[in-house]
């Protein structure tokens, strides 16, 4: 029998919800069959913890005593430019953002050691941040500079806004080449001398709900350990990509756009990261509670690392040239198992995204729903889906013409 | 007076297949244990040796390594993993050359073996959350 979301909300605030994580209703679907588990279970919550280079967050400081309007301006926190084409005092800080005198790969590979993702780890860590800015002055706004420290707790808002997290599957990058790579994807060695993953497969949210029929706008979810809420697709939302039979995706498909509110957010699970000879970013935790409303939801969080296929690809060539060809398909199994075979090859694995985490994410979002902290919501419209024909194009480049 | 020392070796790519080791034996008289051998993704060659000899020859031999082009560092450089900033991801595990860390097949924790480190120092710059850190 089916259930709905708000009856399994009624269970959930009687504290009677019985809740799994995706890895542990493996083997309760498994133990149980299908059938009497969908019965049974409520919700299954899932969990990943990687790094989600679209991230970033918007503050509002608050109006100085002499008022400065910084849009239009510059504006630091701790040497790390934030955007500025906003109203007067809201400024925008990226992940990636770097501070100007950062050597970045002028002696490759860079180090990156600081930049905007370190800096809202620290704020959300509640730490000092230095604010630096300058602007042009208005009648109304007559200030030019303004050096400050800025805390979380003292600013007005500070908001979690990613724009493309929880990728739904990844490639896995290996280096064709002769010569070491460093990529996004982390120290790629010569000729294959190591393969990368960054997935937490049978745990990552979108993979336990393939085709979003429950994740939608407005999806309440574990964001960097508080809650937040899915904003709207993520970009490159990629929905029309090749599925297996149980409608997994075999390459990148699905992202989501979170928002949340930093001041109840965690530096455990914010943290910022030096990518070598790449950039900087921003670790980011999230935990999406997947309600079980049928057999079918039952079916797909059951999923197991076995089912899901991820494509190989070389990073020295395929990948920053934008070429077609991937050089094997492999499962999540046996990227977890410590090699895979690409081109007759035995090849060392090593994952991007930490499971361990993953499975802690997925603990603590059971955790809360079990003890009534946190109820599940309906999707207020869904994300496109595989057939809505929503995909990604490439850039298609134009002469301009003087 | 015999001298015993763990130093670190590392061959530019140029000399990583010319026989300089074995001069060590030949020449100065020195008894050596190899205690690691590799080549990093640098393709450098990397070679943790104990050695034993007159502190004379020793000396030689040493001062034949570095003009030869041979880096050499003793072992005393510790690298330790800050716990409370490693998360686990597994991104210095394909890096280190050595097979410090491996992956805890149950809790998928990455386990991180002292021992085996030889402070190469590779890992330290791959860890996102730069949870590696370089004692002197
Ligand atoms: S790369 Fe760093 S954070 Fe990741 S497992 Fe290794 S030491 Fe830990
Ligand atoms: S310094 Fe890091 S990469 Fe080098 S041997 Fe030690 S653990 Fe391995």
């Amino acid at each position: 029998m089916a259930k709905t979301i708000a009856e399994i909300n009624e269970k959930i605030k009687e504290g009677k919800a019985v809740v799994f994580t995706a890895e542990e209703i493996i083997d309760v679907a498994r133990e149980k069959g299908v059938k009497k588990a969908a019965q049974e279970v409520d919700v299954v919550t899932t969990g990943t913890f990687g790094i989600m280079c679209s991230s970033g967050a918007y503050f509002n400081i608050g109006h100085s005593t002499q008022r400065i309007k910084l849009g239009g301006g510059r504006a630091y926190l701790n040497d790390v430019p934030a955007y500025t084409g906003l109203a007067a005092v809201d400024l925008f800080l990226g992940a990636n953002a770097l501070p100007d005198d950062d050597p970045r790969n002028r002696i490759h590979p860079g180090e990156f050691i600081y930049g905007g993702g370190h800096v809202i780890e620290e704020l959300v860590a509640g730490k000092d941040v230095r604010l630096a800015a300058t602007a042009y002055g208005t009648d109304c706004y007559p200030r030019k500079r303004l050096e400050t420290l800025i805390n979380i707790k003292d600013i007005n808002e500070a908001v979690l806004f990613n724009v493309r997290n929880a990728y739904q599957n990844y490639n896995v990058a290996v280096n064709l080449s002769n010569k070491t790579i460093y990529t996004y994807m982390g120290v790629l060695k010569p000729h294959l001398g190591n393969a990368n993953y960054s997935s937490a497969g049978q745990l990552s949210p979108l993979f336990n709900d393939p085709y979003y029929r429950t994740i939608g706008i407005g999806t309440k979810i574990f964001l960097g350990g508080g809650i937040g809420f899915v904003a709207w697709q993520g970009t490159q939302h990629n929905p029309g990509v090749p599925r297996t039979e149980k409608g997994i995706p075999k390459e990148g498909a699905g992202t989501l756009a979170v928002i949340g509110d930093l001041k109840q957010m965690s530096p455990r699970w914010l943290v910022g990261s030096s990518v070598l000879g790449y950039g900087c970013s921003l670790t980011v935790g999230i935990g999406v509670p997947i309600p079980i409303l049928d057999e079918e939801m039952l079916e797909y969080t059951a999923v197991t690392d076995a089912d899901i296929y991820a494509p190989v690809i070389d990073y020295s060539d395929a990948f920053p040239n934008n070429k077609p060809g991937k050089l094997a398909e492999v499962t999540y199994a046996e990227l977890k198992s410590g090699r895979i075979k690409v081109n007759g090859k035995a090849v060392p694995t090593a994952s991007r995204s930490s499971y361990p985490r993953a499975v802690e994410i997925a603990a603590a979002l059971k955790e809360w729903i079990q003890t009534s902290k946190f109820l599940l919501t309906e999707s207020v419209q869904p994300l496109p889906g595989a057939e809505s024909g929503v995909g990604v194009k490439p850039l298609n480049e134009r002469p301009i013409e003087y | 007076m015999t001298v015993s020392k763990r130093i670190v070796l590392r061959f530019p790519r140029r000399l990583v297949e010319r026989p300089i080791v074995y001069r060590l034996v030949k020449d100065y008289d020195l008894e050596l244990n190899i205690l690691k051998a590799s080549i990093t993704p640098e393709e450098e060659g990397l070679l943790v040796l104990e050695l034993k000899g007159d502190q004379k020859e020793y000396d030689k031999g040493v001062d034949f390594l570095i003009k030869a082009g041979v880096k050499i560092q003793s072992l005393s450089q510790d690298v330790t993993r800050n716990e409370e900033r490693c998360n686990h991801c597994g991104a210095c595990i394909t890096v280190c050359p050595t097979g410090a860390f491996r992956v805890d097949p149950k809790t998928r924790e990455v386990l991180f073996d002292n021992e085996k480190c030889i402070a190469c120092g590779l890992c330290i710059p791959a860890c996102p959350p730069r949870a590696m850190e370089v004692h002197f």
